[in-house]
Protein backbone atom coordinates (compact mmCIF):
# COMPACT_ATOMS: atom_id res chain seq x y z
CA UNK A 1 0.00 0.00 0.00
CA UNK A 2 1.44 3.33 -0.98
CA UNK A 3 0.39 6.37 0.99
CA UNK A 4 -2.41 8.36 -0.70
CA UNK A 5 -1.10 11.45 -2.51
CA UNK A 6 -1.37 14.60 -0.45
CA UNK A 7 -2.74 17.03 -2.99
CA UNK A 8 -5.79 19.28 -2.92
CA UNK A 9 -7.92 16.68 -4.71
CA UNK A 10 -7.25 14.13 -2.01
CA UNK A 11 -7.84 16.72 0.70
CA UNK A 12 -11.08 17.77 -1.05
CA UNK A 13 -10.25 21.49 -0.86
CA UNK A 14 -12.70 24.10 -2.12
CA UNK A 15 -10.14 25.70 -4.40
CA UNK A 16 -7.94 23.30 -6.24
CA UNK A 17 -5.53 23.92 -9.11
CA UNK A 18 -5.14 20.23 -9.80
CA UNK A 19 -8.87 19.98 -10.38
CA UNK A 20 -8.72 22.66 -13.04
CA UNK A 21 -5.72 20.97 -14.64
CA UNK A 22 -7.07 17.43 -14.67
CA UNK A 23 -10.73 18.11 -15.40
CA UNK A 24 -10.26 20.82 -17.99
CA UNK A 25 -12.14 18.93 -20.70
CA UNK A 26 -15.10 18.08 -18.47
CA UNK A 27 -15.39 21.73 -17.46
CA UNK A 28 -15.10 22.94 -21.04
CA UNK A 29 -17.79 20.52 -22.21
CA UNK A 30 -20.10 21.63 -19.41
CA UNK A 31 -19.51 25.31 -20.20
CA UNK A 32 -20.21 24.73 -23.89
CA UNK A 33 -23.40 22.82 -23.09
CA UNK A 34 -24.44 25.59 -20.72
CA UNK A 35 -23.83 28.27 -23.36
CA UNK A 36 -25.70 26.24 -25.98
CA UNK A 37 -28.74 25.73 -23.75
CA UNK A 38 -28.85 29.38 -22.70
CA UNK A 39 -28.31 30.96 -26.12
CA UNK A 40 -30.74 28.70 -28.00
CA UNK A 41 -33.44 29.10 -25.35
CA UNK A 42 -33.20 32.90 -25.25
CA UNK A 43 -33.24 33.10 -29.06
CA UNK A 44 -36.28 30.81 -29.12
CA UNK A 45 -37.93 32.98 -26.48
CA UNK A 46 -37.21 36.07 -28.55
CA UNK A 47 -38.60 34.42 -31.69
CA UNK A 48 -41.87 33.75 -29.84
CA UNK A 49 -42.00 36.98 -27.82
CA UNK A 50 -41.56 39.43 -30.72
CA UNK A 51 -44.60 38.23 -32.73
CA UNK A 52 -46.62 37.98 -29.50
CA UNK A 53 -45.76 41.57 -28.62
CA UNK A 54 -46.59 42.79 -32.14
CA UNK A 55 -49.93 40.95 -32.07
CA UNK A 56 -50.71 42.40 -28.64
CA UNK A 57 -49.92 45.89 -29.90
CA UNK A 58 -51.92 45.52 -33.11
CA UNK A 59 -55.04 44.08 -31.43
CA UNK A 60 -55.63 45.69 -28.06
CA UNK A 61 -57.81 42.85 -26.75
CA UNK A 62 -54.84 40.48 -26.99
CA UNK A 63 -52.75 42.39 -24.44
CA UNK A 64 -54.49 40.96 -21.38
CA UNK A 65 -54.40 37.29 -22.42
CA UNK A 66 -50.80 37.49 -23.67
CA UNK A 67 -49.48 39.16 -20.49
CA UNK A 68 -51.66 36.93 -18.29
CA UNK A 69 -50.47 33.71 -19.90
CA UNK A 70 -46.79 34.63 -19.85
CA UNK A 71 -47.05 35.75 -16.21
CA UNK A 72 -48.62 32.43 -15.26
CA UNK A 73 -45.75 30.61 -17.01
CA UNK A 74 -43.26 32.79 -15.13
CA UNK A 75 -44.82 31.83 -11.80
CA UNK A 76 -44.39 28.07 -12.32
CA UNK A 77 -41.36 26.83 -10.35
CA UNK A 78 -38.45 25.69 -12.52
CA UNK A 79 -38.39 22.13 -11.22
CA UNK A 80 -42.11 21.86 -12.01
CA UNK A 81 -41.73 23.47 -15.44
CA UNK A 82 -39.10 20.97 -16.55
CA UNK A 83 -41.17 18.15 -15.08
CA UNK A 84 -44.38 19.25 -16.82
CA UNK A 85 -42.63 19.11 -20.19
CA UNK A 86 -41.34 15.59 -19.57
CA UNK A 87 -44.20 13.76 -21.37
CA UNK A 88 -43.68 16.00 -24.41
CA UNK A 89 -39.91 15.94 -24.80
CA UNK A 90 -38.53 13.16 -22.60
CA UNK A 91 -35.11 13.48 -20.96
CA UNK A 92 -33.65 15.76 -23.60
CA UNK A 93 -31.87 19.07 -24.08
CA UNK A 94 -34.95 20.25 -25.99
CA UNK A 95 -36.97 19.98 -22.79
CA UNK A 96 -34.60 22.34 -20.97
CA UNK A 97 -34.47 24.76 -23.91
CA UNK A 98 -38.26 24.94 -24.23
CA UNK A 99 -38.66 25.39 -20.47
CA UNK A 100 -36.15 28.22 -20.35
CA UNK A 101 -37.68 29.86 -23.43
CA UNK A 102 -41.13 29.85 -21.79
CA UNK A 103 -39.61 31.57 -18.77
CA UNK A 104 -38.07 34.35 -20.84
CA UNK A 105 -41.40 35.22 -22.51
CA UNK A 106 -42.79 37.38 -19.68
CA UNK A 107 -39.79 39.66 -19.46
CA UNK A 108 -39.34 39.89 -23.23
CA UNK A 109 -43.00 40.54 -24.14
CA UNK A 110 -43.45 43.13 -21.38
CA UNK A 111 -40.30 45.02 -22.28
CA UNK A 112 -40.85 44.93 -26.05
CA UNK A 113 -44.38 46.29 -25.49
CA UNK A 114 -43.04 48.98 -23.16
CA UNK A 115 -40.41 49.91 -25.75
CA UNK A 116 -42.94 50.14 -28.59
CA UNK A 117 -45.31 52.16 -26.43
CA UNK A 118 -42.48 54.56 -25.66
CA UNK A 119 -41.80 55.46 -29.29
CA UNK A 120 -42.48 59.22 -29.60
CA UNK A 121 -45.57 60.12 -31.63
CA UNK A 122 -43.51 62.72 -33.54
CA UNK A 123 -41.17 60.03 -34.86
CA UNK A 124 -44.11 58.02 -36.21
CA UNK A 125 -45.67 61.16 -37.73
CA UNK A 126 -42.39 62.02 -39.41
CA UNK A 127 -42.07 58.50 -40.82
CA UNK A 128 -45.62 58.65 -42.18
CA UNK A 129 -44.93 62.08 -43.64
CA UNK A 130 -41.88 60.72 -45.44
CA UNK A 131 -44.15 58.15 -47.04
CA UNK A 132 -43.16 55.09 -44.97
CA UNK A 133 -45.64 52.22 -45.11
CA UNK A 134 -46.69 50.45 -41.89
CA UNK A 135 -44.09 47.67 -42.25
CA UNK A 136 -41.21 49.99 -43.10
CA UNK A 137 -42.24 52.27 -40.23
CA UNK A 138 -42.15 49.30 -37.86
CA UNK A 139 -38.79 48.00 -39.06
CA UNK A 140 -36.97 51.28 -39.60
CA UNK A 141 -38.41 53.50 -36.87
CA UNK A 142 -40.37 51.77 -34.13
CA UNK A 143 -38.34 48.61 -33.50
CA UNK A 144 -34.97 50.43 -33.40
CA UNK A 145 -36.40 52.99 -30.95
CA UNK A 146 -37.77 50.14 -28.81
CA UNK A 147 -34.32 48.51 -28.57
CA UNK A 148 -33.22 50.02 -25.22
CA UNK A 149 -36.33 48.88 -23.34
CA UNK A 150 -36.36 45.49 -25.07
CA UNK A 151 -32.67 45.05 -24.28
CA UNK A 152 -33.30 45.62 -20.58
CA UNK A 153 -35.70 42.68 -20.67
CA UNK A 154 -33.36 40.58 -22.78
CA UNK A 155 -30.48 41.12 -20.37
CA UNK A 156 -32.51 40.05 -17.34
CA UNK A 157 -33.99 37.10 -19.23
CA UNK A 158 -30.53 35.93 -20.30
CA UNK A 159 -28.97 36.24 -16.85
CA UNK A 160 -31.94 34.36 -15.35
CA UNK A 161 -31.66 31.68 -18.05
CA UNK A 162 -27.98 31.11 -17.22
CA UNK A 163 -28.89 30.52 -13.56
CA UNK A 164 -31.97 28.40 -14.32
CA UNK A 165 -30.09 26.14 -16.73
CA UNK A 166 -28.48 24.49 -13.69
CA UNK A 167 -31.87 22.98 -12.75
CA UNK A 168 -31.75 21.11 -16.06
CA UNK A 169 -29.45 18.71 -14.20
CA UNK A 170 -32.54 16.79 -13.03
CA UNK A 171 -32.99 15.58 -16.60
CA UNK A 172 -29.24 15.30 -17.20
CA UNK A 173 -29.01 18.42 -19.37
CA UNK A 174 -28.00 21.21 -17.03
CA UNK A 175 -24.59 22.26 -18.37
CA UNK A 176 -22.58 23.25 -15.32
CA UNK A 177 -25.55 22.17 -13.21
CA UNK A 178 -24.66 18.55 -14.04
CA UNK A 179 -21.27 19.07 -12.40
CA UNK A 180 -22.88 20.67 -9.34
CA UNK A 181 -25.37 17.79 -9.09
CA UNK A 182 -22.66 15.16 -9.42
CA UNK A 183 -20.41 17.05 -7.01
CA UNK A 184 -23.22 17.14 -4.45
CA UNK A 185 -23.59 13.36 -4.50
CA UNK A 186 -19.85 12.75 -4.20
CA UNK A 187 -19.11 15.67 -1.84
CA UNK A 188 -16.63 17.03 -4.39
CA UNK A 189 -16.12 20.57 -3.11
CA UNK A 190 -13.76 21.85 -5.81
CA UNK A 191 -16.14 20.76 -8.59
CA UNK A 192 -19.20 22.39 -6.98
CA UNK A 193 -17.44 25.70 -6.30
CA UNK A 194 -15.72 25.89 -9.70
CA UNK A 195 -18.94 25.14 -11.58
CA UNK A 196 -20.91 27.64 -9.48
CA UNK A 197 -18.36 30.41 -10.04
CA UNK A 198 -18.32 29.67 -13.77
CA UNK A 199 -22.12 30.04 -13.84
CA UNK A 200 -21.89 33.52 -12.37
CA UNK A 201 -19.01 34.42 -14.71
CA UNK A 202 -21.08 33.33 -17.74
CA UNK A 203 -24.07 35.35 -16.52
CA UNK A 204 -21.99 38.51 -16.03
CA UNK A 205 -20.26 38.01 -19.39
CA UNK A 206 -23.61 37.74 -21.20
CA UNK A 207 -24.88 40.83 -19.42
CA UNK A 208 -21.88 42.90 -20.52
CA UNK A 209 -22.02 41.45 -24.03
CA UNK A 210 -25.67 42.48 -24.43
CA UNK A 211 -24.89 45.92 -23.00
CA UNK A 212 -22.23 46.31 -25.70
CA UNK A 213 -24.64 45.09 -28.37
CA UNK A 214 -27.22 47.62 -27.24
CA UNK A 215 -24.69 50.44 -27.63
CA UNK A 216 -23.83 49.18 -31.12
CA UNK A 217 -27.50 49.02 -32.15
CA UNK A 218 -28.33 52.51 -30.87
CA UNK A 219 -25.61 54.82 -32.19
CA UNK A 220 -27.92 57.85 -31.83
CA UNK A 221 -27.91 57.50 -28.05
CA UNK A 222 -24.17 57.97 -27.77
CA UNK A 223 -23.28 61.53 -26.99
CA UNK B 1 -51.30 12.42 -24.32
CA UNK B 2 -52.29 9.26 -22.47
CA UNK B 3 -50.02 10.64 -19.77
CA UNK B 4 -52.78 13.00 -18.69
CA UNK B 5 -54.97 10.06 -17.74
CA UNK B 6 -52.10 8.52 -15.77
CA UNK B 7 -51.45 11.82 -13.99
CA UNK B 8 -55.11 12.08 -13.08
CA UNK B 9 -55.04 8.49 -11.84
CA UNK B 10 -52.03 9.32 -9.64
CA UNK B 11 -53.67 12.43 -8.25
CA UNK B 12 -56.94 10.68 -7.49
CA UNK B 13 -55.30 7.82 -5.59
CA UNK B 14 -55.93 8.49 -1.90
CA UNK B 15 -52.81 6.60 -0.84
CA UNK B 16 -50.61 9.19 -2.52
CA UNK B 17 -52.02 11.93 -0.30
CA UNK B 18 -51.66 10.30 3.10
CA UNK B 19 -48.68 9.35 5.23
CA UNK B 20 -45.07 10.45 5.63
CA UNK B 21 -44.42 10.78 1.88
CA UNK B 22 -47.97 11.85 1.06
CA UNK B 23 -48.92 15.09 -0.61
CA UNK B 24 -50.47 16.64 2.50
CA UNK B 25 -47.39 16.07 4.61
CA UNK B 26 -45.12 17.43 1.87
CA UNK B 27 -47.42 20.41 1.40
CA UNK B 28 -47.25 21.21 5.12
CA UNK B 29 -43.44 21.01 5.02
CA UNK B 30 -43.41 23.28 1.98
CA UNK B 31 -45.72 25.83 3.55
CA UNK B 32 -43.82 25.93 6.85
CA UNK B 33 -40.50 26.32 5.05
CA UNK B 34 -41.87 29.11 2.87
CA UNK B 35 -43.51 31.03 5.72
CA UNK B 36 -40.49 30.60 8.02
CA UNK B 37 -38.08 31.86 5.39
CA UNK B 38 -40.38 34.74 4.47
CA UNK B 39 -40.58 35.90 8.10
CA UNK B 40 -36.82 35.58 8.59
CA UNK B 41 -35.97 37.44 5.41
CA UNK B 42 -38.51 40.21 6.18
CA UNK B 43 -37.01 40.64 9.66
CA UNK B 44 -33.56 41.02 8.11
CA UNK B 45 -34.32 43.00 4.96
CA UNK B 46 -37.06 45.45 5.92
CA UNK B 47 -35.35 47.20 8.87
CA UNK B 48 -32.18 47.58 6.78
CA UNK B 49 -34.06 48.90 3.76
CA UNK B 50 -36.16 51.31 5.82
CA UNK B 51 -33.10 52.67 7.62
CA UNK B 52 -31.08 53.05 4.40
CA UNK B 53 -34.05 54.55 2.60
CA UNK B 54 -34.64 57.04 5.39
CA UNK B 55 -30.98 58.09 5.39
CA UNK B 56 -30.84 58.05 1.58
CA UNK B 57 -27.74 55.86 1.57
CA UNK B 58 -26.90 52.63 -0.21
CA UNK B 59 -29.00 53.16 -3.34
CA UNK B 60 -26.45 51.49 -5.59
CA UNK B 61 -26.39 48.50 -3.25
CA UNK B 62 -30.16 48.10 -3.33
CA UNK B 63 -30.26 48.20 -7.13
CA UNK B 64 -27.26 45.96 -7.75
CA UNK B 65 -28.31 43.38 -5.21
CA UNK B 66 -31.29 42.41 -7.33
CA UNK B 67 -29.05 41.84 -10.33
CA UNK B 68 -26.56 39.78 -8.35
CA UNK B 69 -29.40 37.71 -6.93
CA UNK B 70 -30.54 36.81 -10.42
CA UNK B 71 -27.08 35.81 -11.62
CA UNK B 72 -26.37 33.36 -8.79
CA UNK B 73 -28.08 29.98 -9.27
CA UNK B 74 -30.07 29.02 -6.16
CA UNK B 75 -29.25 25.40 -6.75
CA UNK B 76 -25.52 26.18 -6.65
CA UNK B 77 -25.86 28.06 -3.34
CA UNK B 78 -27.88 25.19 -1.89
CA UNK B 79 -25.23 22.62 -2.77
CA UNK B 80 -22.37 24.87 -1.65
CA UNK B 81 -24.01 25.31 1.77
CA UNK B 82 -24.69 21.59 1.94
CA UNK B 83 -20.98 20.83 1.58
CA UNK B 84 -20.02 23.23 4.36
CA UNK B 85 -20.17 22.05 8.01
CA UNK B 86 -23.72 23.48 8.01
CA UNK B 87 -24.78 20.56 5.82
CA UNK B 88 -24.77 18.26 8.82
CA UNK B 89 -27.61 20.24 10.40
CA UNK B 90 -30.63 19.05 8.47
CA UNK B 91 -32.60 21.86 6.92
CA UNK B 92 -30.26 24.77 7.73
CA UNK B 93 -28.58 24.92 4.28
CA UNK B 94 -31.98 25.08 2.59
CA UNK B 95 -33.28 27.65 5.05
CA UNK B 96 -30.26 29.94 4.65
CA UNK B 97 -30.21 29.64 0.85
CA UNK B 98 -33.90 30.49 0.64
CA UNK B 99 -33.57 33.48 2.98
CA UNK B 100 -30.64 34.78 0.92
CA UNK B 101 -32.75 34.59 -2.21
CA UNK B 102 -35.72 36.36 -0.70
CA UNK B 103 -33.60 39.32 0.43
CA UNK B 104 -33.04 41.10 -2.94
CA UNK B 105 -36.71 41.72 -3.87
CA UNK B 106 -37.53 42.76 -0.29
CA UNK B 107 -34.56 45.13 0.02
CA UNK B 108 -34.88 46.64 -3.44
CA UNK B 109 -38.62 47.29 -3.32
CA UNK B 110 -38.62 48.64 0.24
CA UNK B 111 -35.68 50.93 -0.54
CA UNK B 112 -37.21 52.22 -3.77
CA UNK B 113 -40.50 52.77 -1.91
CA UNK B 114 -38.80 54.76 0.84
CA UNK B 115 -36.89 56.91 -1.65
CA UNK B 116 -40.01 57.40 -3.73
CA UNK B 117 -41.84 59.24 -0.97
CA UNK B 118 -42.60 62.78 -2.12
CA UNK B 119 -39.76 65.02 -0.91
CA UNK B 120 -42.10 67.92 -0.24
CA UNK B 121 -44.17 65.74 2.12
CA UNK B 122 -40.98 64.85 4.01
CA UNK B 123 -40.00 68.52 4.16
CA UNK B 124 -43.44 69.43 5.48
CA UNK B 125 -43.25 66.75 8.16
CA UNK B 126 -39.84 68.02 9.22
CA UNK B 127 -41.22 71.56 9.27
CA UNK B 128 -43.95 70.40 11.66
CA UNK B 129 -41.14 69.39 14.00
CA UNK B 130 -41.27 65.63 13.55
CA UNK B 131 -38.24 63.73 14.76
CA UNK B 132 -36.49 61.18 12.55
CA UNK B 133 -38.33 58.28 14.14
CA UNK B 134 -41.73 59.93 13.82
CA UNK B 135 -40.97 60.76 10.20
CA UNK B 136 -40.16 57.10 9.45
CA UNK B 137 -43.19 55.59 11.17
CA UNK B 138 -45.84 58.20 10.44
CA UNK B 139 -44.90 59.42 6.99
CA UNK B 140 -42.32 57.40 5.06
CA UNK B 141 -43.31 53.82 5.92
CA UNK B 142 -47.07 54.33 5.34
CA UNK B 143 -46.40 55.98 1.99
CA UNK B 144 -43.84 53.37 0.98
CA UNK B 145 -46.08 50.48 2.05
CA UNK B 146 -47.48 49.58 -1.40
CA UNK B 147 -44.00 48.98 -2.78
CA UNK B 148 -42.85 47.23 0.39
CA UNK B 149 -45.78 44.83 0.08
CA UNK B 150 -45.00 44.29 -3.60
CA UNK B 151 -41.55 43.17 -2.51
CA UNK B 152 -43.09 40.82 0.03
CA UNK B 153 -45.37 39.39 -2.64
CA UNK B 154 -42.51 38.77 -5.08
CA UNK B 155 -40.43 37.22 -2.31
CA UNK B 156 -43.29 34.95 -1.20
CA UNK B 157 -43.98 33.63 -4.70
CA UNK B 158 -40.25 33.20 -5.34
CA UNK B 159 -39.91 31.29 -2.06
CA UNK B 160 -42.71 28.88 -2.95
CA UNK B 161 -40.94 28.22 -6.24
CA UNK B 162 -37.46 27.95 -4.77
CA UNK B 163 -38.49 25.82 -1.81
CA UNK B 164 -39.16 23.12 -4.42
CA UNK B 165 -35.40 22.87 -4.90
CA UNK B 166 -34.97 21.72 -1.30
CA UNK B 167 -35.85 18.27 -2.57
CA UNK B 168 -32.74 18.21 -4.77
CA UNK B 169 -30.54 18.30 -1.68
CA UNK B 170 -32.63 15.79 0.25
CA UNK B 171 -34.87 18.28 2.04
CA UNK B 172 -38.62 18.09 2.36
CA UNK B 173 -41.42 19.95 0.64
CA UNK B 174 -43.46 19.33 -2.48
CA UNK B 175 -40.36 18.98 -4.65
CA UNK B 176 -39.87 15.55 -3.07
CA UNK B 177 -42.86 14.22 -4.99
CA UNK B 178 -41.15 15.23 -8.23
CA UNK B 179 -37.70 13.90 -7.33
CA UNK B 180 -39.21 10.66 -6.00
CA UNK B 181 -41.03 10.35 -9.32
CA UNK B 182 -37.75 10.74 -11.18
CA UNK B 183 -36.13 8.09 -8.99
CA UNK B 184 -39.01 5.71 -9.66
CA UNK B 185 -38.90 6.64 -13.36
CA UNK B 186 -42.61 7.33 -12.96
CA UNK B 187 -43.54 10.10 -15.38
CA UNK B 188 -47.12 10.34 -14.05
CA UNK B 189 -45.81 11.03 -10.54
CA UNK B 190 -43.28 13.60 -11.82
CA UNK B 191 -45.98 15.46 -13.74
CA UNK B 192 -48.50 15.15 -10.90
CA UNK B 193 -45.96 16.61 -8.47
CA UNK B 194 -45.22 19.41 -10.91
CA UNK B 195 -48.92 20.19 -11.25
CA UNK B 196 -49.30 20.39 -7.46
CA UNK B 197 -46.26 22.68 -7.11
CA UNK B 198 -47.39 24.91 -9.99
CA UNK B 199 -50.91 25.18 -8.56
CA UNK B 200 -49.50 26.10 -5.14
CA UNK B 201 -47.29 28.83 -6.62
CA UNK B 202 -50.18 30.22 -8.66
CA UNK B 203 -52.44 30.12 -5.59
CA UNK B 204 -49.86 32.10 -3.61
CA UNK B 205 -49.78 34.68 -6.42
CA UNK B 206 -53.59 34.75 -6.50
CA UNK B 207 -53.87 35.22 -2.72
CA UNK B 208 -51.57 38.25 -2.87
CA UNK B 209 -53.39 39.57 -5.94
CA UNK B 210 -56.72 39.32 -4.13
CA UNK B 211 -55.28 40.87 -0.97
CA UNK B 212 -53.94 43.78 -2.99
CA UNK B 213 -57.25 44.37 -4.74
CA UNK B 214 -59.39 44.03 -1.66
CA UNK B 215 -56.98 45.78 0.70
CA UNK B 216 -57.58 49.31 1.94
CA UNK B 217 -56.79 52.07 -0.55
CA UNK B 218 -53.77 53.44 1.33
CA UNK B 219 -52.13 50.02 1.15
CA UNK B 220 -52.66 49.82 -2.58
CA UNK B 221 -51.08 53.20 -3.22
CA UNK B 222 -52.32 55.91 -5.50
CA UNK B 223 -52.08 54.31 -8.92
CA UNK B 224 -53.25 50.74 -9.44
CA UNK B 225 -50.45 48.48 -10.56
CA UNK B 226 -47.88 51.14 -9.88
CA UNK B 227 -45.97 48.87 -7.55
CA UNK B 228 -45.81 46.03 -10.10
CA UNK B 229 -43.12 47.85 -11.99
CA UNK B 230 -40.29 47.58 -9.49
CA UNK B 231 -38.47 44.42 -8.70
CA UNK B 232 -39.36 42.61 -11.90
CA UNK B 233 -36.73 44.59 -13.70
CA UNK B 234 -39.13 46.48 -15.87
CA UNK B 235 -37.73 49.23 -18.01
CA UNK B 236 -39.11 52.59 -17.12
Amino acid sequence: MTAPPDDCLARNDWICGDYLATRRHILLDAVLQHLHLTVVSVLLGLAIALPLALVARRWRWAVGPVLGLTTVLYTIPSLAMFSLLLPLYGLSATLVIVGLALYSLTLLVRNILAGLAGVPEEAKEAARGMGYGPLRQLLAVELPLAVPAAMAGLRIATVSAVALTTIGAIVGHGGLGNLIYAGMNSYFKAQVLTASVLCVVIAVAFDLLLLGLERLLTPWRRV
Amino acid sequence: MSTLGDVWAWLSTGAHWAGENGVWHRFTEHLLLTVGCLLASCLIALPVAVTLGHLGRGGALAVNLANVGRAVPTFAVLVLLLLTPLGRHGDWPTFIALVLFALPPLLTNAYVGMRGVDRSVVEAARGMGMSGGQLVWRVEVPLALPLVLTGVRIAAVQLVATATLAALVGGGGLGRIITAGFNLASTPQVVAGAVIVAVFALLMEAVFEAAQRLGPAWVRGQAPGQGRKAGRGRAR
